[in-house]
């Protein structure tokens, strides 16, 4: 084939990708890890580096674990719809502090808000690959048993809340 | 009734447009010189339509038609003027009436600035211009109308986005657009060369100008952006790796590439293809912008209203624009080799390494941005990749392209001695040895960043010092005296360092604080001390403002008060944070008021900002660099000889 037609065939391909690109809807859901028991793991927290946390400690609750970072601008953008998950709906939220800063993160949180349980800090980002983390943000939801019951992939928003997170949550609350 | 002139304006110059990419374009193929002849006076008069349909949507601005859908979204009465003008270009609809201002005026800029040029070419630059204007006038017409009516009218507007209620707005969008058209002309000549088989050195030397003019606009444009978001965000950041940003760094990366590239090509006629490639791409990156901006595919700040139809469109608009000049430049593009021979080491060499590191660059940020949509399209998910990934994968590949920068103007055509380049850079050596040691510990921190980076911006700019003085020492005249070209060169790199300084500084030691303060309380920030004196409210135009009253001191000796406010617009619920900041060239202290914390107690943000101005001196030296290089005589020269040959050539029929 004629090498100068490569330029054309590489933009062929984008421009297939960006038409695919168009019909895609934002917040549409992918779901590995679903149903299997979460990956176990022990992390320093955020405000207190000397204790740990492990997911054990959640048993018999129904939890949200919130992959989150400080330079991550779609977090800031999830972060009203988190607090008002753990203040209005009550519901014991975690965050997974990914990749960050811990000065950065606490910053972060003072400045916005810090309506999580507990914050815990993945600064090397060994646990975001245990869950599967593709990028921030993404909220898991756990149930009583530790197991994970459903993943939202970006940007938590109200009407995934409305819709999917709080009907299943209440159902798993049974 | 003024409004539907100004639309009605816009489909005549849609039908110029086309006449004009046809028959020009026909006219240059068959060589027929009536044709050819239209190329000129269409240009001219398909600007003049566009501007009479901007003045027009500005004059429904000023009058305040709130029955023109496009003024009542983007405008209210109680907008200040100067506001209610900028708004023309504040929403979706008018930044593309904007855009296509720019395009036509660049077409007309050819028409009257190509004398030099043979008309056959001019016809097929001015065709291919006409073709993309037309593109884009079908794009406007058919899904984002500026002149669109509103009945019944409301009686006020929405307001402007308070966000864009800045002078930082009045002149982001036209230099952007200016930048990212003007590489339009850049794409029209090489498409235009390549249609012709005439794809030499004549080809680069003829847009070296347009790209360089380009390119300074879009440095501009991209520099007053960062800027506006620094002061008006509120968050004290000058770049985000937002895909926005990205999606105008990248024609910028590819478009600097671009204008060395040129170089090469004018000068050695190596590269040709290359330089070629380069110039569809600056373009097409530009558009590729105009779609993800546009379009909603990807989440940004600064996202512009969505309609799915506009997005469709664009991308048919890019796919046929770049997919037929790419499959132009398969069938076209000269099958010879590489043009003059080069050693391995040689000022061709060097601008090669140049173009590849500043390609890759573009490519891996444009990756970047694109990613969450690759993956999305891949059904693998959604994700944000953040400035983690970017400033990972940029660093590394820019740090070699400023040592190079320093060596290129040095190292001879074709061939270089080791020897000499070593001769012409031991004082730089030197110099940003001892810079890049000594200036952490004059910040009193050691930092192995710091001093990488200031030994670069050392080794650069002492280079570019030391080759202005002993070049205007070899030729016994004035700094003025030196072709201005040349001298563009050295000052566009004189900024990169100033850049770099600036980046390098303000990332190493600004401090941020994020503190409580009730009246009469003091906060530290460097050797400055700054005291909160309470809130009080005043009334703006469309505003309600609560201004802070701080007074920055250092060593007891008050220096002024900093009145930061947070704004609440009559039109919308978000409150708007005004940074105010207290520069003196080589530090900034930046304060932004927070929330209000109970009492007279506030939250404040603090920012110590060491020489983040240089970023945008910087910024703007580069542009300055650019200007000198177009103003350089031979361009001029040129003209005059080829207007002095004709005026023989007349005189002897």
């Amino acid at each position: 084939m004629n090498r100068l037609l490569l330029p054309f065939a590489g933009f062929a391909v984008l421009v297939a990708f960006l038409a695919f690109g168009l019909t895609l809807k934002p917040s549409e859901v992918p779901s590995p890890f679903i149903d299997k028991p979460a990956p176990d793991f022990t992390l320093p927290q955020l405000d207190n580096p000397s204790e740990t946390f492990s997911p054990s400690a959640m048993k018999g609750e129904v939890w949200l674990l919130n992959v989150w970072a400080s330079w991550c601008y779609a977090c800031l953008e999830e972060h009203p719809v988190i607090m008002d998950l753990a203040t209005t709906h009550a519901l014991p939220v975690v965050g997974l502090n990914y990749k960050d800063i811990r000065q950065e993160a606490i910053a972060w949180l003072e400045r916005h808000g810090d309506s999580y349980r507990l914050s815990v800090s993945d600064t090397n980002g060994r646990v975001g690959i245990d869950y599967g983390v593709y990028g921030v943000p993404e909220t898991f939801v756990l149930d009583k048993n530790g197991v994970i019951r459903y993943k939202h992939i970006g940007p938590v928003t109200p009407s995934a809340v409305r819709d999917t997170l709080l009907p299943l949550i209440r159902e798993l609350q049974k | 009734m003024i409004p539907e002139i100004g639309h009605y304006s816009l489909i005549l110059t849609l039908f110029v447009a086309l006449a004009q990419g046809w028959i020009a374009l026909a006219g240059a193929a068959r060589n027929n010189a009536t044709w050819i002849a239209f190329a000129r006076p269409a240009a001219r008069a398909q600007f003049l339509l566009v501007l009479i349909s901007f003045v027009l949507l500005a004059w429904s601005f000023a009058v305040n038609d709130f029955s023109v859908s496009y003024v009542a979204q983007n405008s209210n009465s109680y907008l200040p003027w100067f506001y209610r003008l900028a708004a023309v270009w504040g929403g979706h609809e008018g930044s593309l009436l904007l855009w296509l201002l720019m395009q036509t005026g660049w077409a007309f800029a050819v028409s009257v600035f190509s004398k030099q040029l043979p008309d056959v070419m001019v016809a097929r630059v001015l065709g291919v211009l006409g073709l993309v204007t037309a593109g884009f006038l079908l794009f406007v017409l058919l899904t984002s109308n500026p002149f669109d009516r509103l009945i019944p009218a409301p009686t006020d507007g929405m307001d402007l986005n308070p966000l864009l209620q800045d002078v930082g707005l009045i002149f982001h969008p036209p230099l952007l657009y200016m930048g990212y058209v003007g590489f339009s002309v850049v794409f029209a000549f090489a498409i235009a060369s390549l249609l012709a088989g005439q794809l030499d050195s004549t080809w680069a030397r003829w847009s070296r100008p347009w790209a360089t003019a380009a390119w300074l606009f879009l440095t501009l444009g991209i520099a007053l952006g960062s800027w506006w978001a620094y002061y008006e965000l509120g968050w004290g950041g000058w770049w985000f790796w937002d895909p926005v940003e990205n999606s105008s760094f990248v024609p910028w990366l590819v478009g600097t590439a671009l204008i060395h590239s040129l170089a090469v090509t004018e000068k050695r006629a190596s590269f040709k293809n290359w330089t070629v490639l380069l110039a569809i791409s600056t373009f097409a990156l530009s558009l590729l912008g105009a779609f993800l901006v546009r379009s909603g595919v990807l989440t940004s700040v600064h996202a512009f209203a969505t309609d799915p139809r506009r997005g469709v469109f664009l991308l048919l608009l890019f796919a046929v624009v770049v997919g037929t000049s790419l499959l132009i430049f398969a069938l076209r593009a000269p099958k010879v080799g590489m043009g003059g021979r080069f050693d391995l080491i040689s000022r061709e060499s060097l601008l090669l390494v140049n173009n590849v590191l500043l390609t890759v660059a573009a490519a891996a940020v444009l990756l970047g941005t694109l990613y969450p949509l690759f993956i999305d399209a891949l059904g693998m998910g959604k994700l944000s990749v953040g400035p983690p990934y970017f400033n990972a994968v940029f660093v590394p590949l820019m740090v070699p392209a400023l040592i190079l920068m320093a060596l290129g103007p040095v190292a001879n055509w074709k061939t270089a001695k080791v020897r000499t380049l070593t001769k012409h850079l031991n004082v730089p050596a030197i110099v940003a040895v001892t810079a890049g040691i000594a200036t952490p510990f004059a910040f009193g921190r050691w930092s192995l960043l710091v001093a990488m980076g200031i030994a670069l911006a050392a080794w650069i700019a002492t280079a570019a010092v030391l080759g202005i003085f002993q070049r205007v020492r070899a030729t016994r005249t004035g700094l003025l005296a030196q072709p201005r070209s040349w001298l563009g060169m050295h000052v566009a790199h004189l900024g990169i360092a100033v850049f770099t300084v600036g980046v390098t500084l303000v990332m190493a030691y600004e401090t941020e604080q994020d503190v409580r303060m009730a009246p009469g309380e003091t906060v530290n920030a460097g050797a400055y001390d700054l005291i909160f004196h309470g809130v009080t409210e005043a009334l703006g135009p469309n505003y309600v403002a609560q201004v802070g009253e701080i007074a920055l001191s250092r060593d007891g000796d008050e220096i002024r008060t900093l009145r930061p406010e947070k704004r609440n617009y009559f039109s919308s619920d978000m409150p708007m944070t005004e940074a105010a900041i207290d520069a003196n060239g080589l530090r900034h202290v930046y304060v932004a008021l927070g929330e209000p914390l109970g009492g007279d107690a506030w939250s404040v943000r603090v920012y110590y900002k060491p020489f983040v101005d240089w970023i945008w001196i910087g910024c703007i030296l580069m542009a300055l660099g650019g200007l000198l290089a177009i103003s350089d005589r031979r361009y001029r020269l040129k003209k005059r000889e080829r207007r002095a040959r004709s005026t023989a050539a007349r005189a002897a029929t």
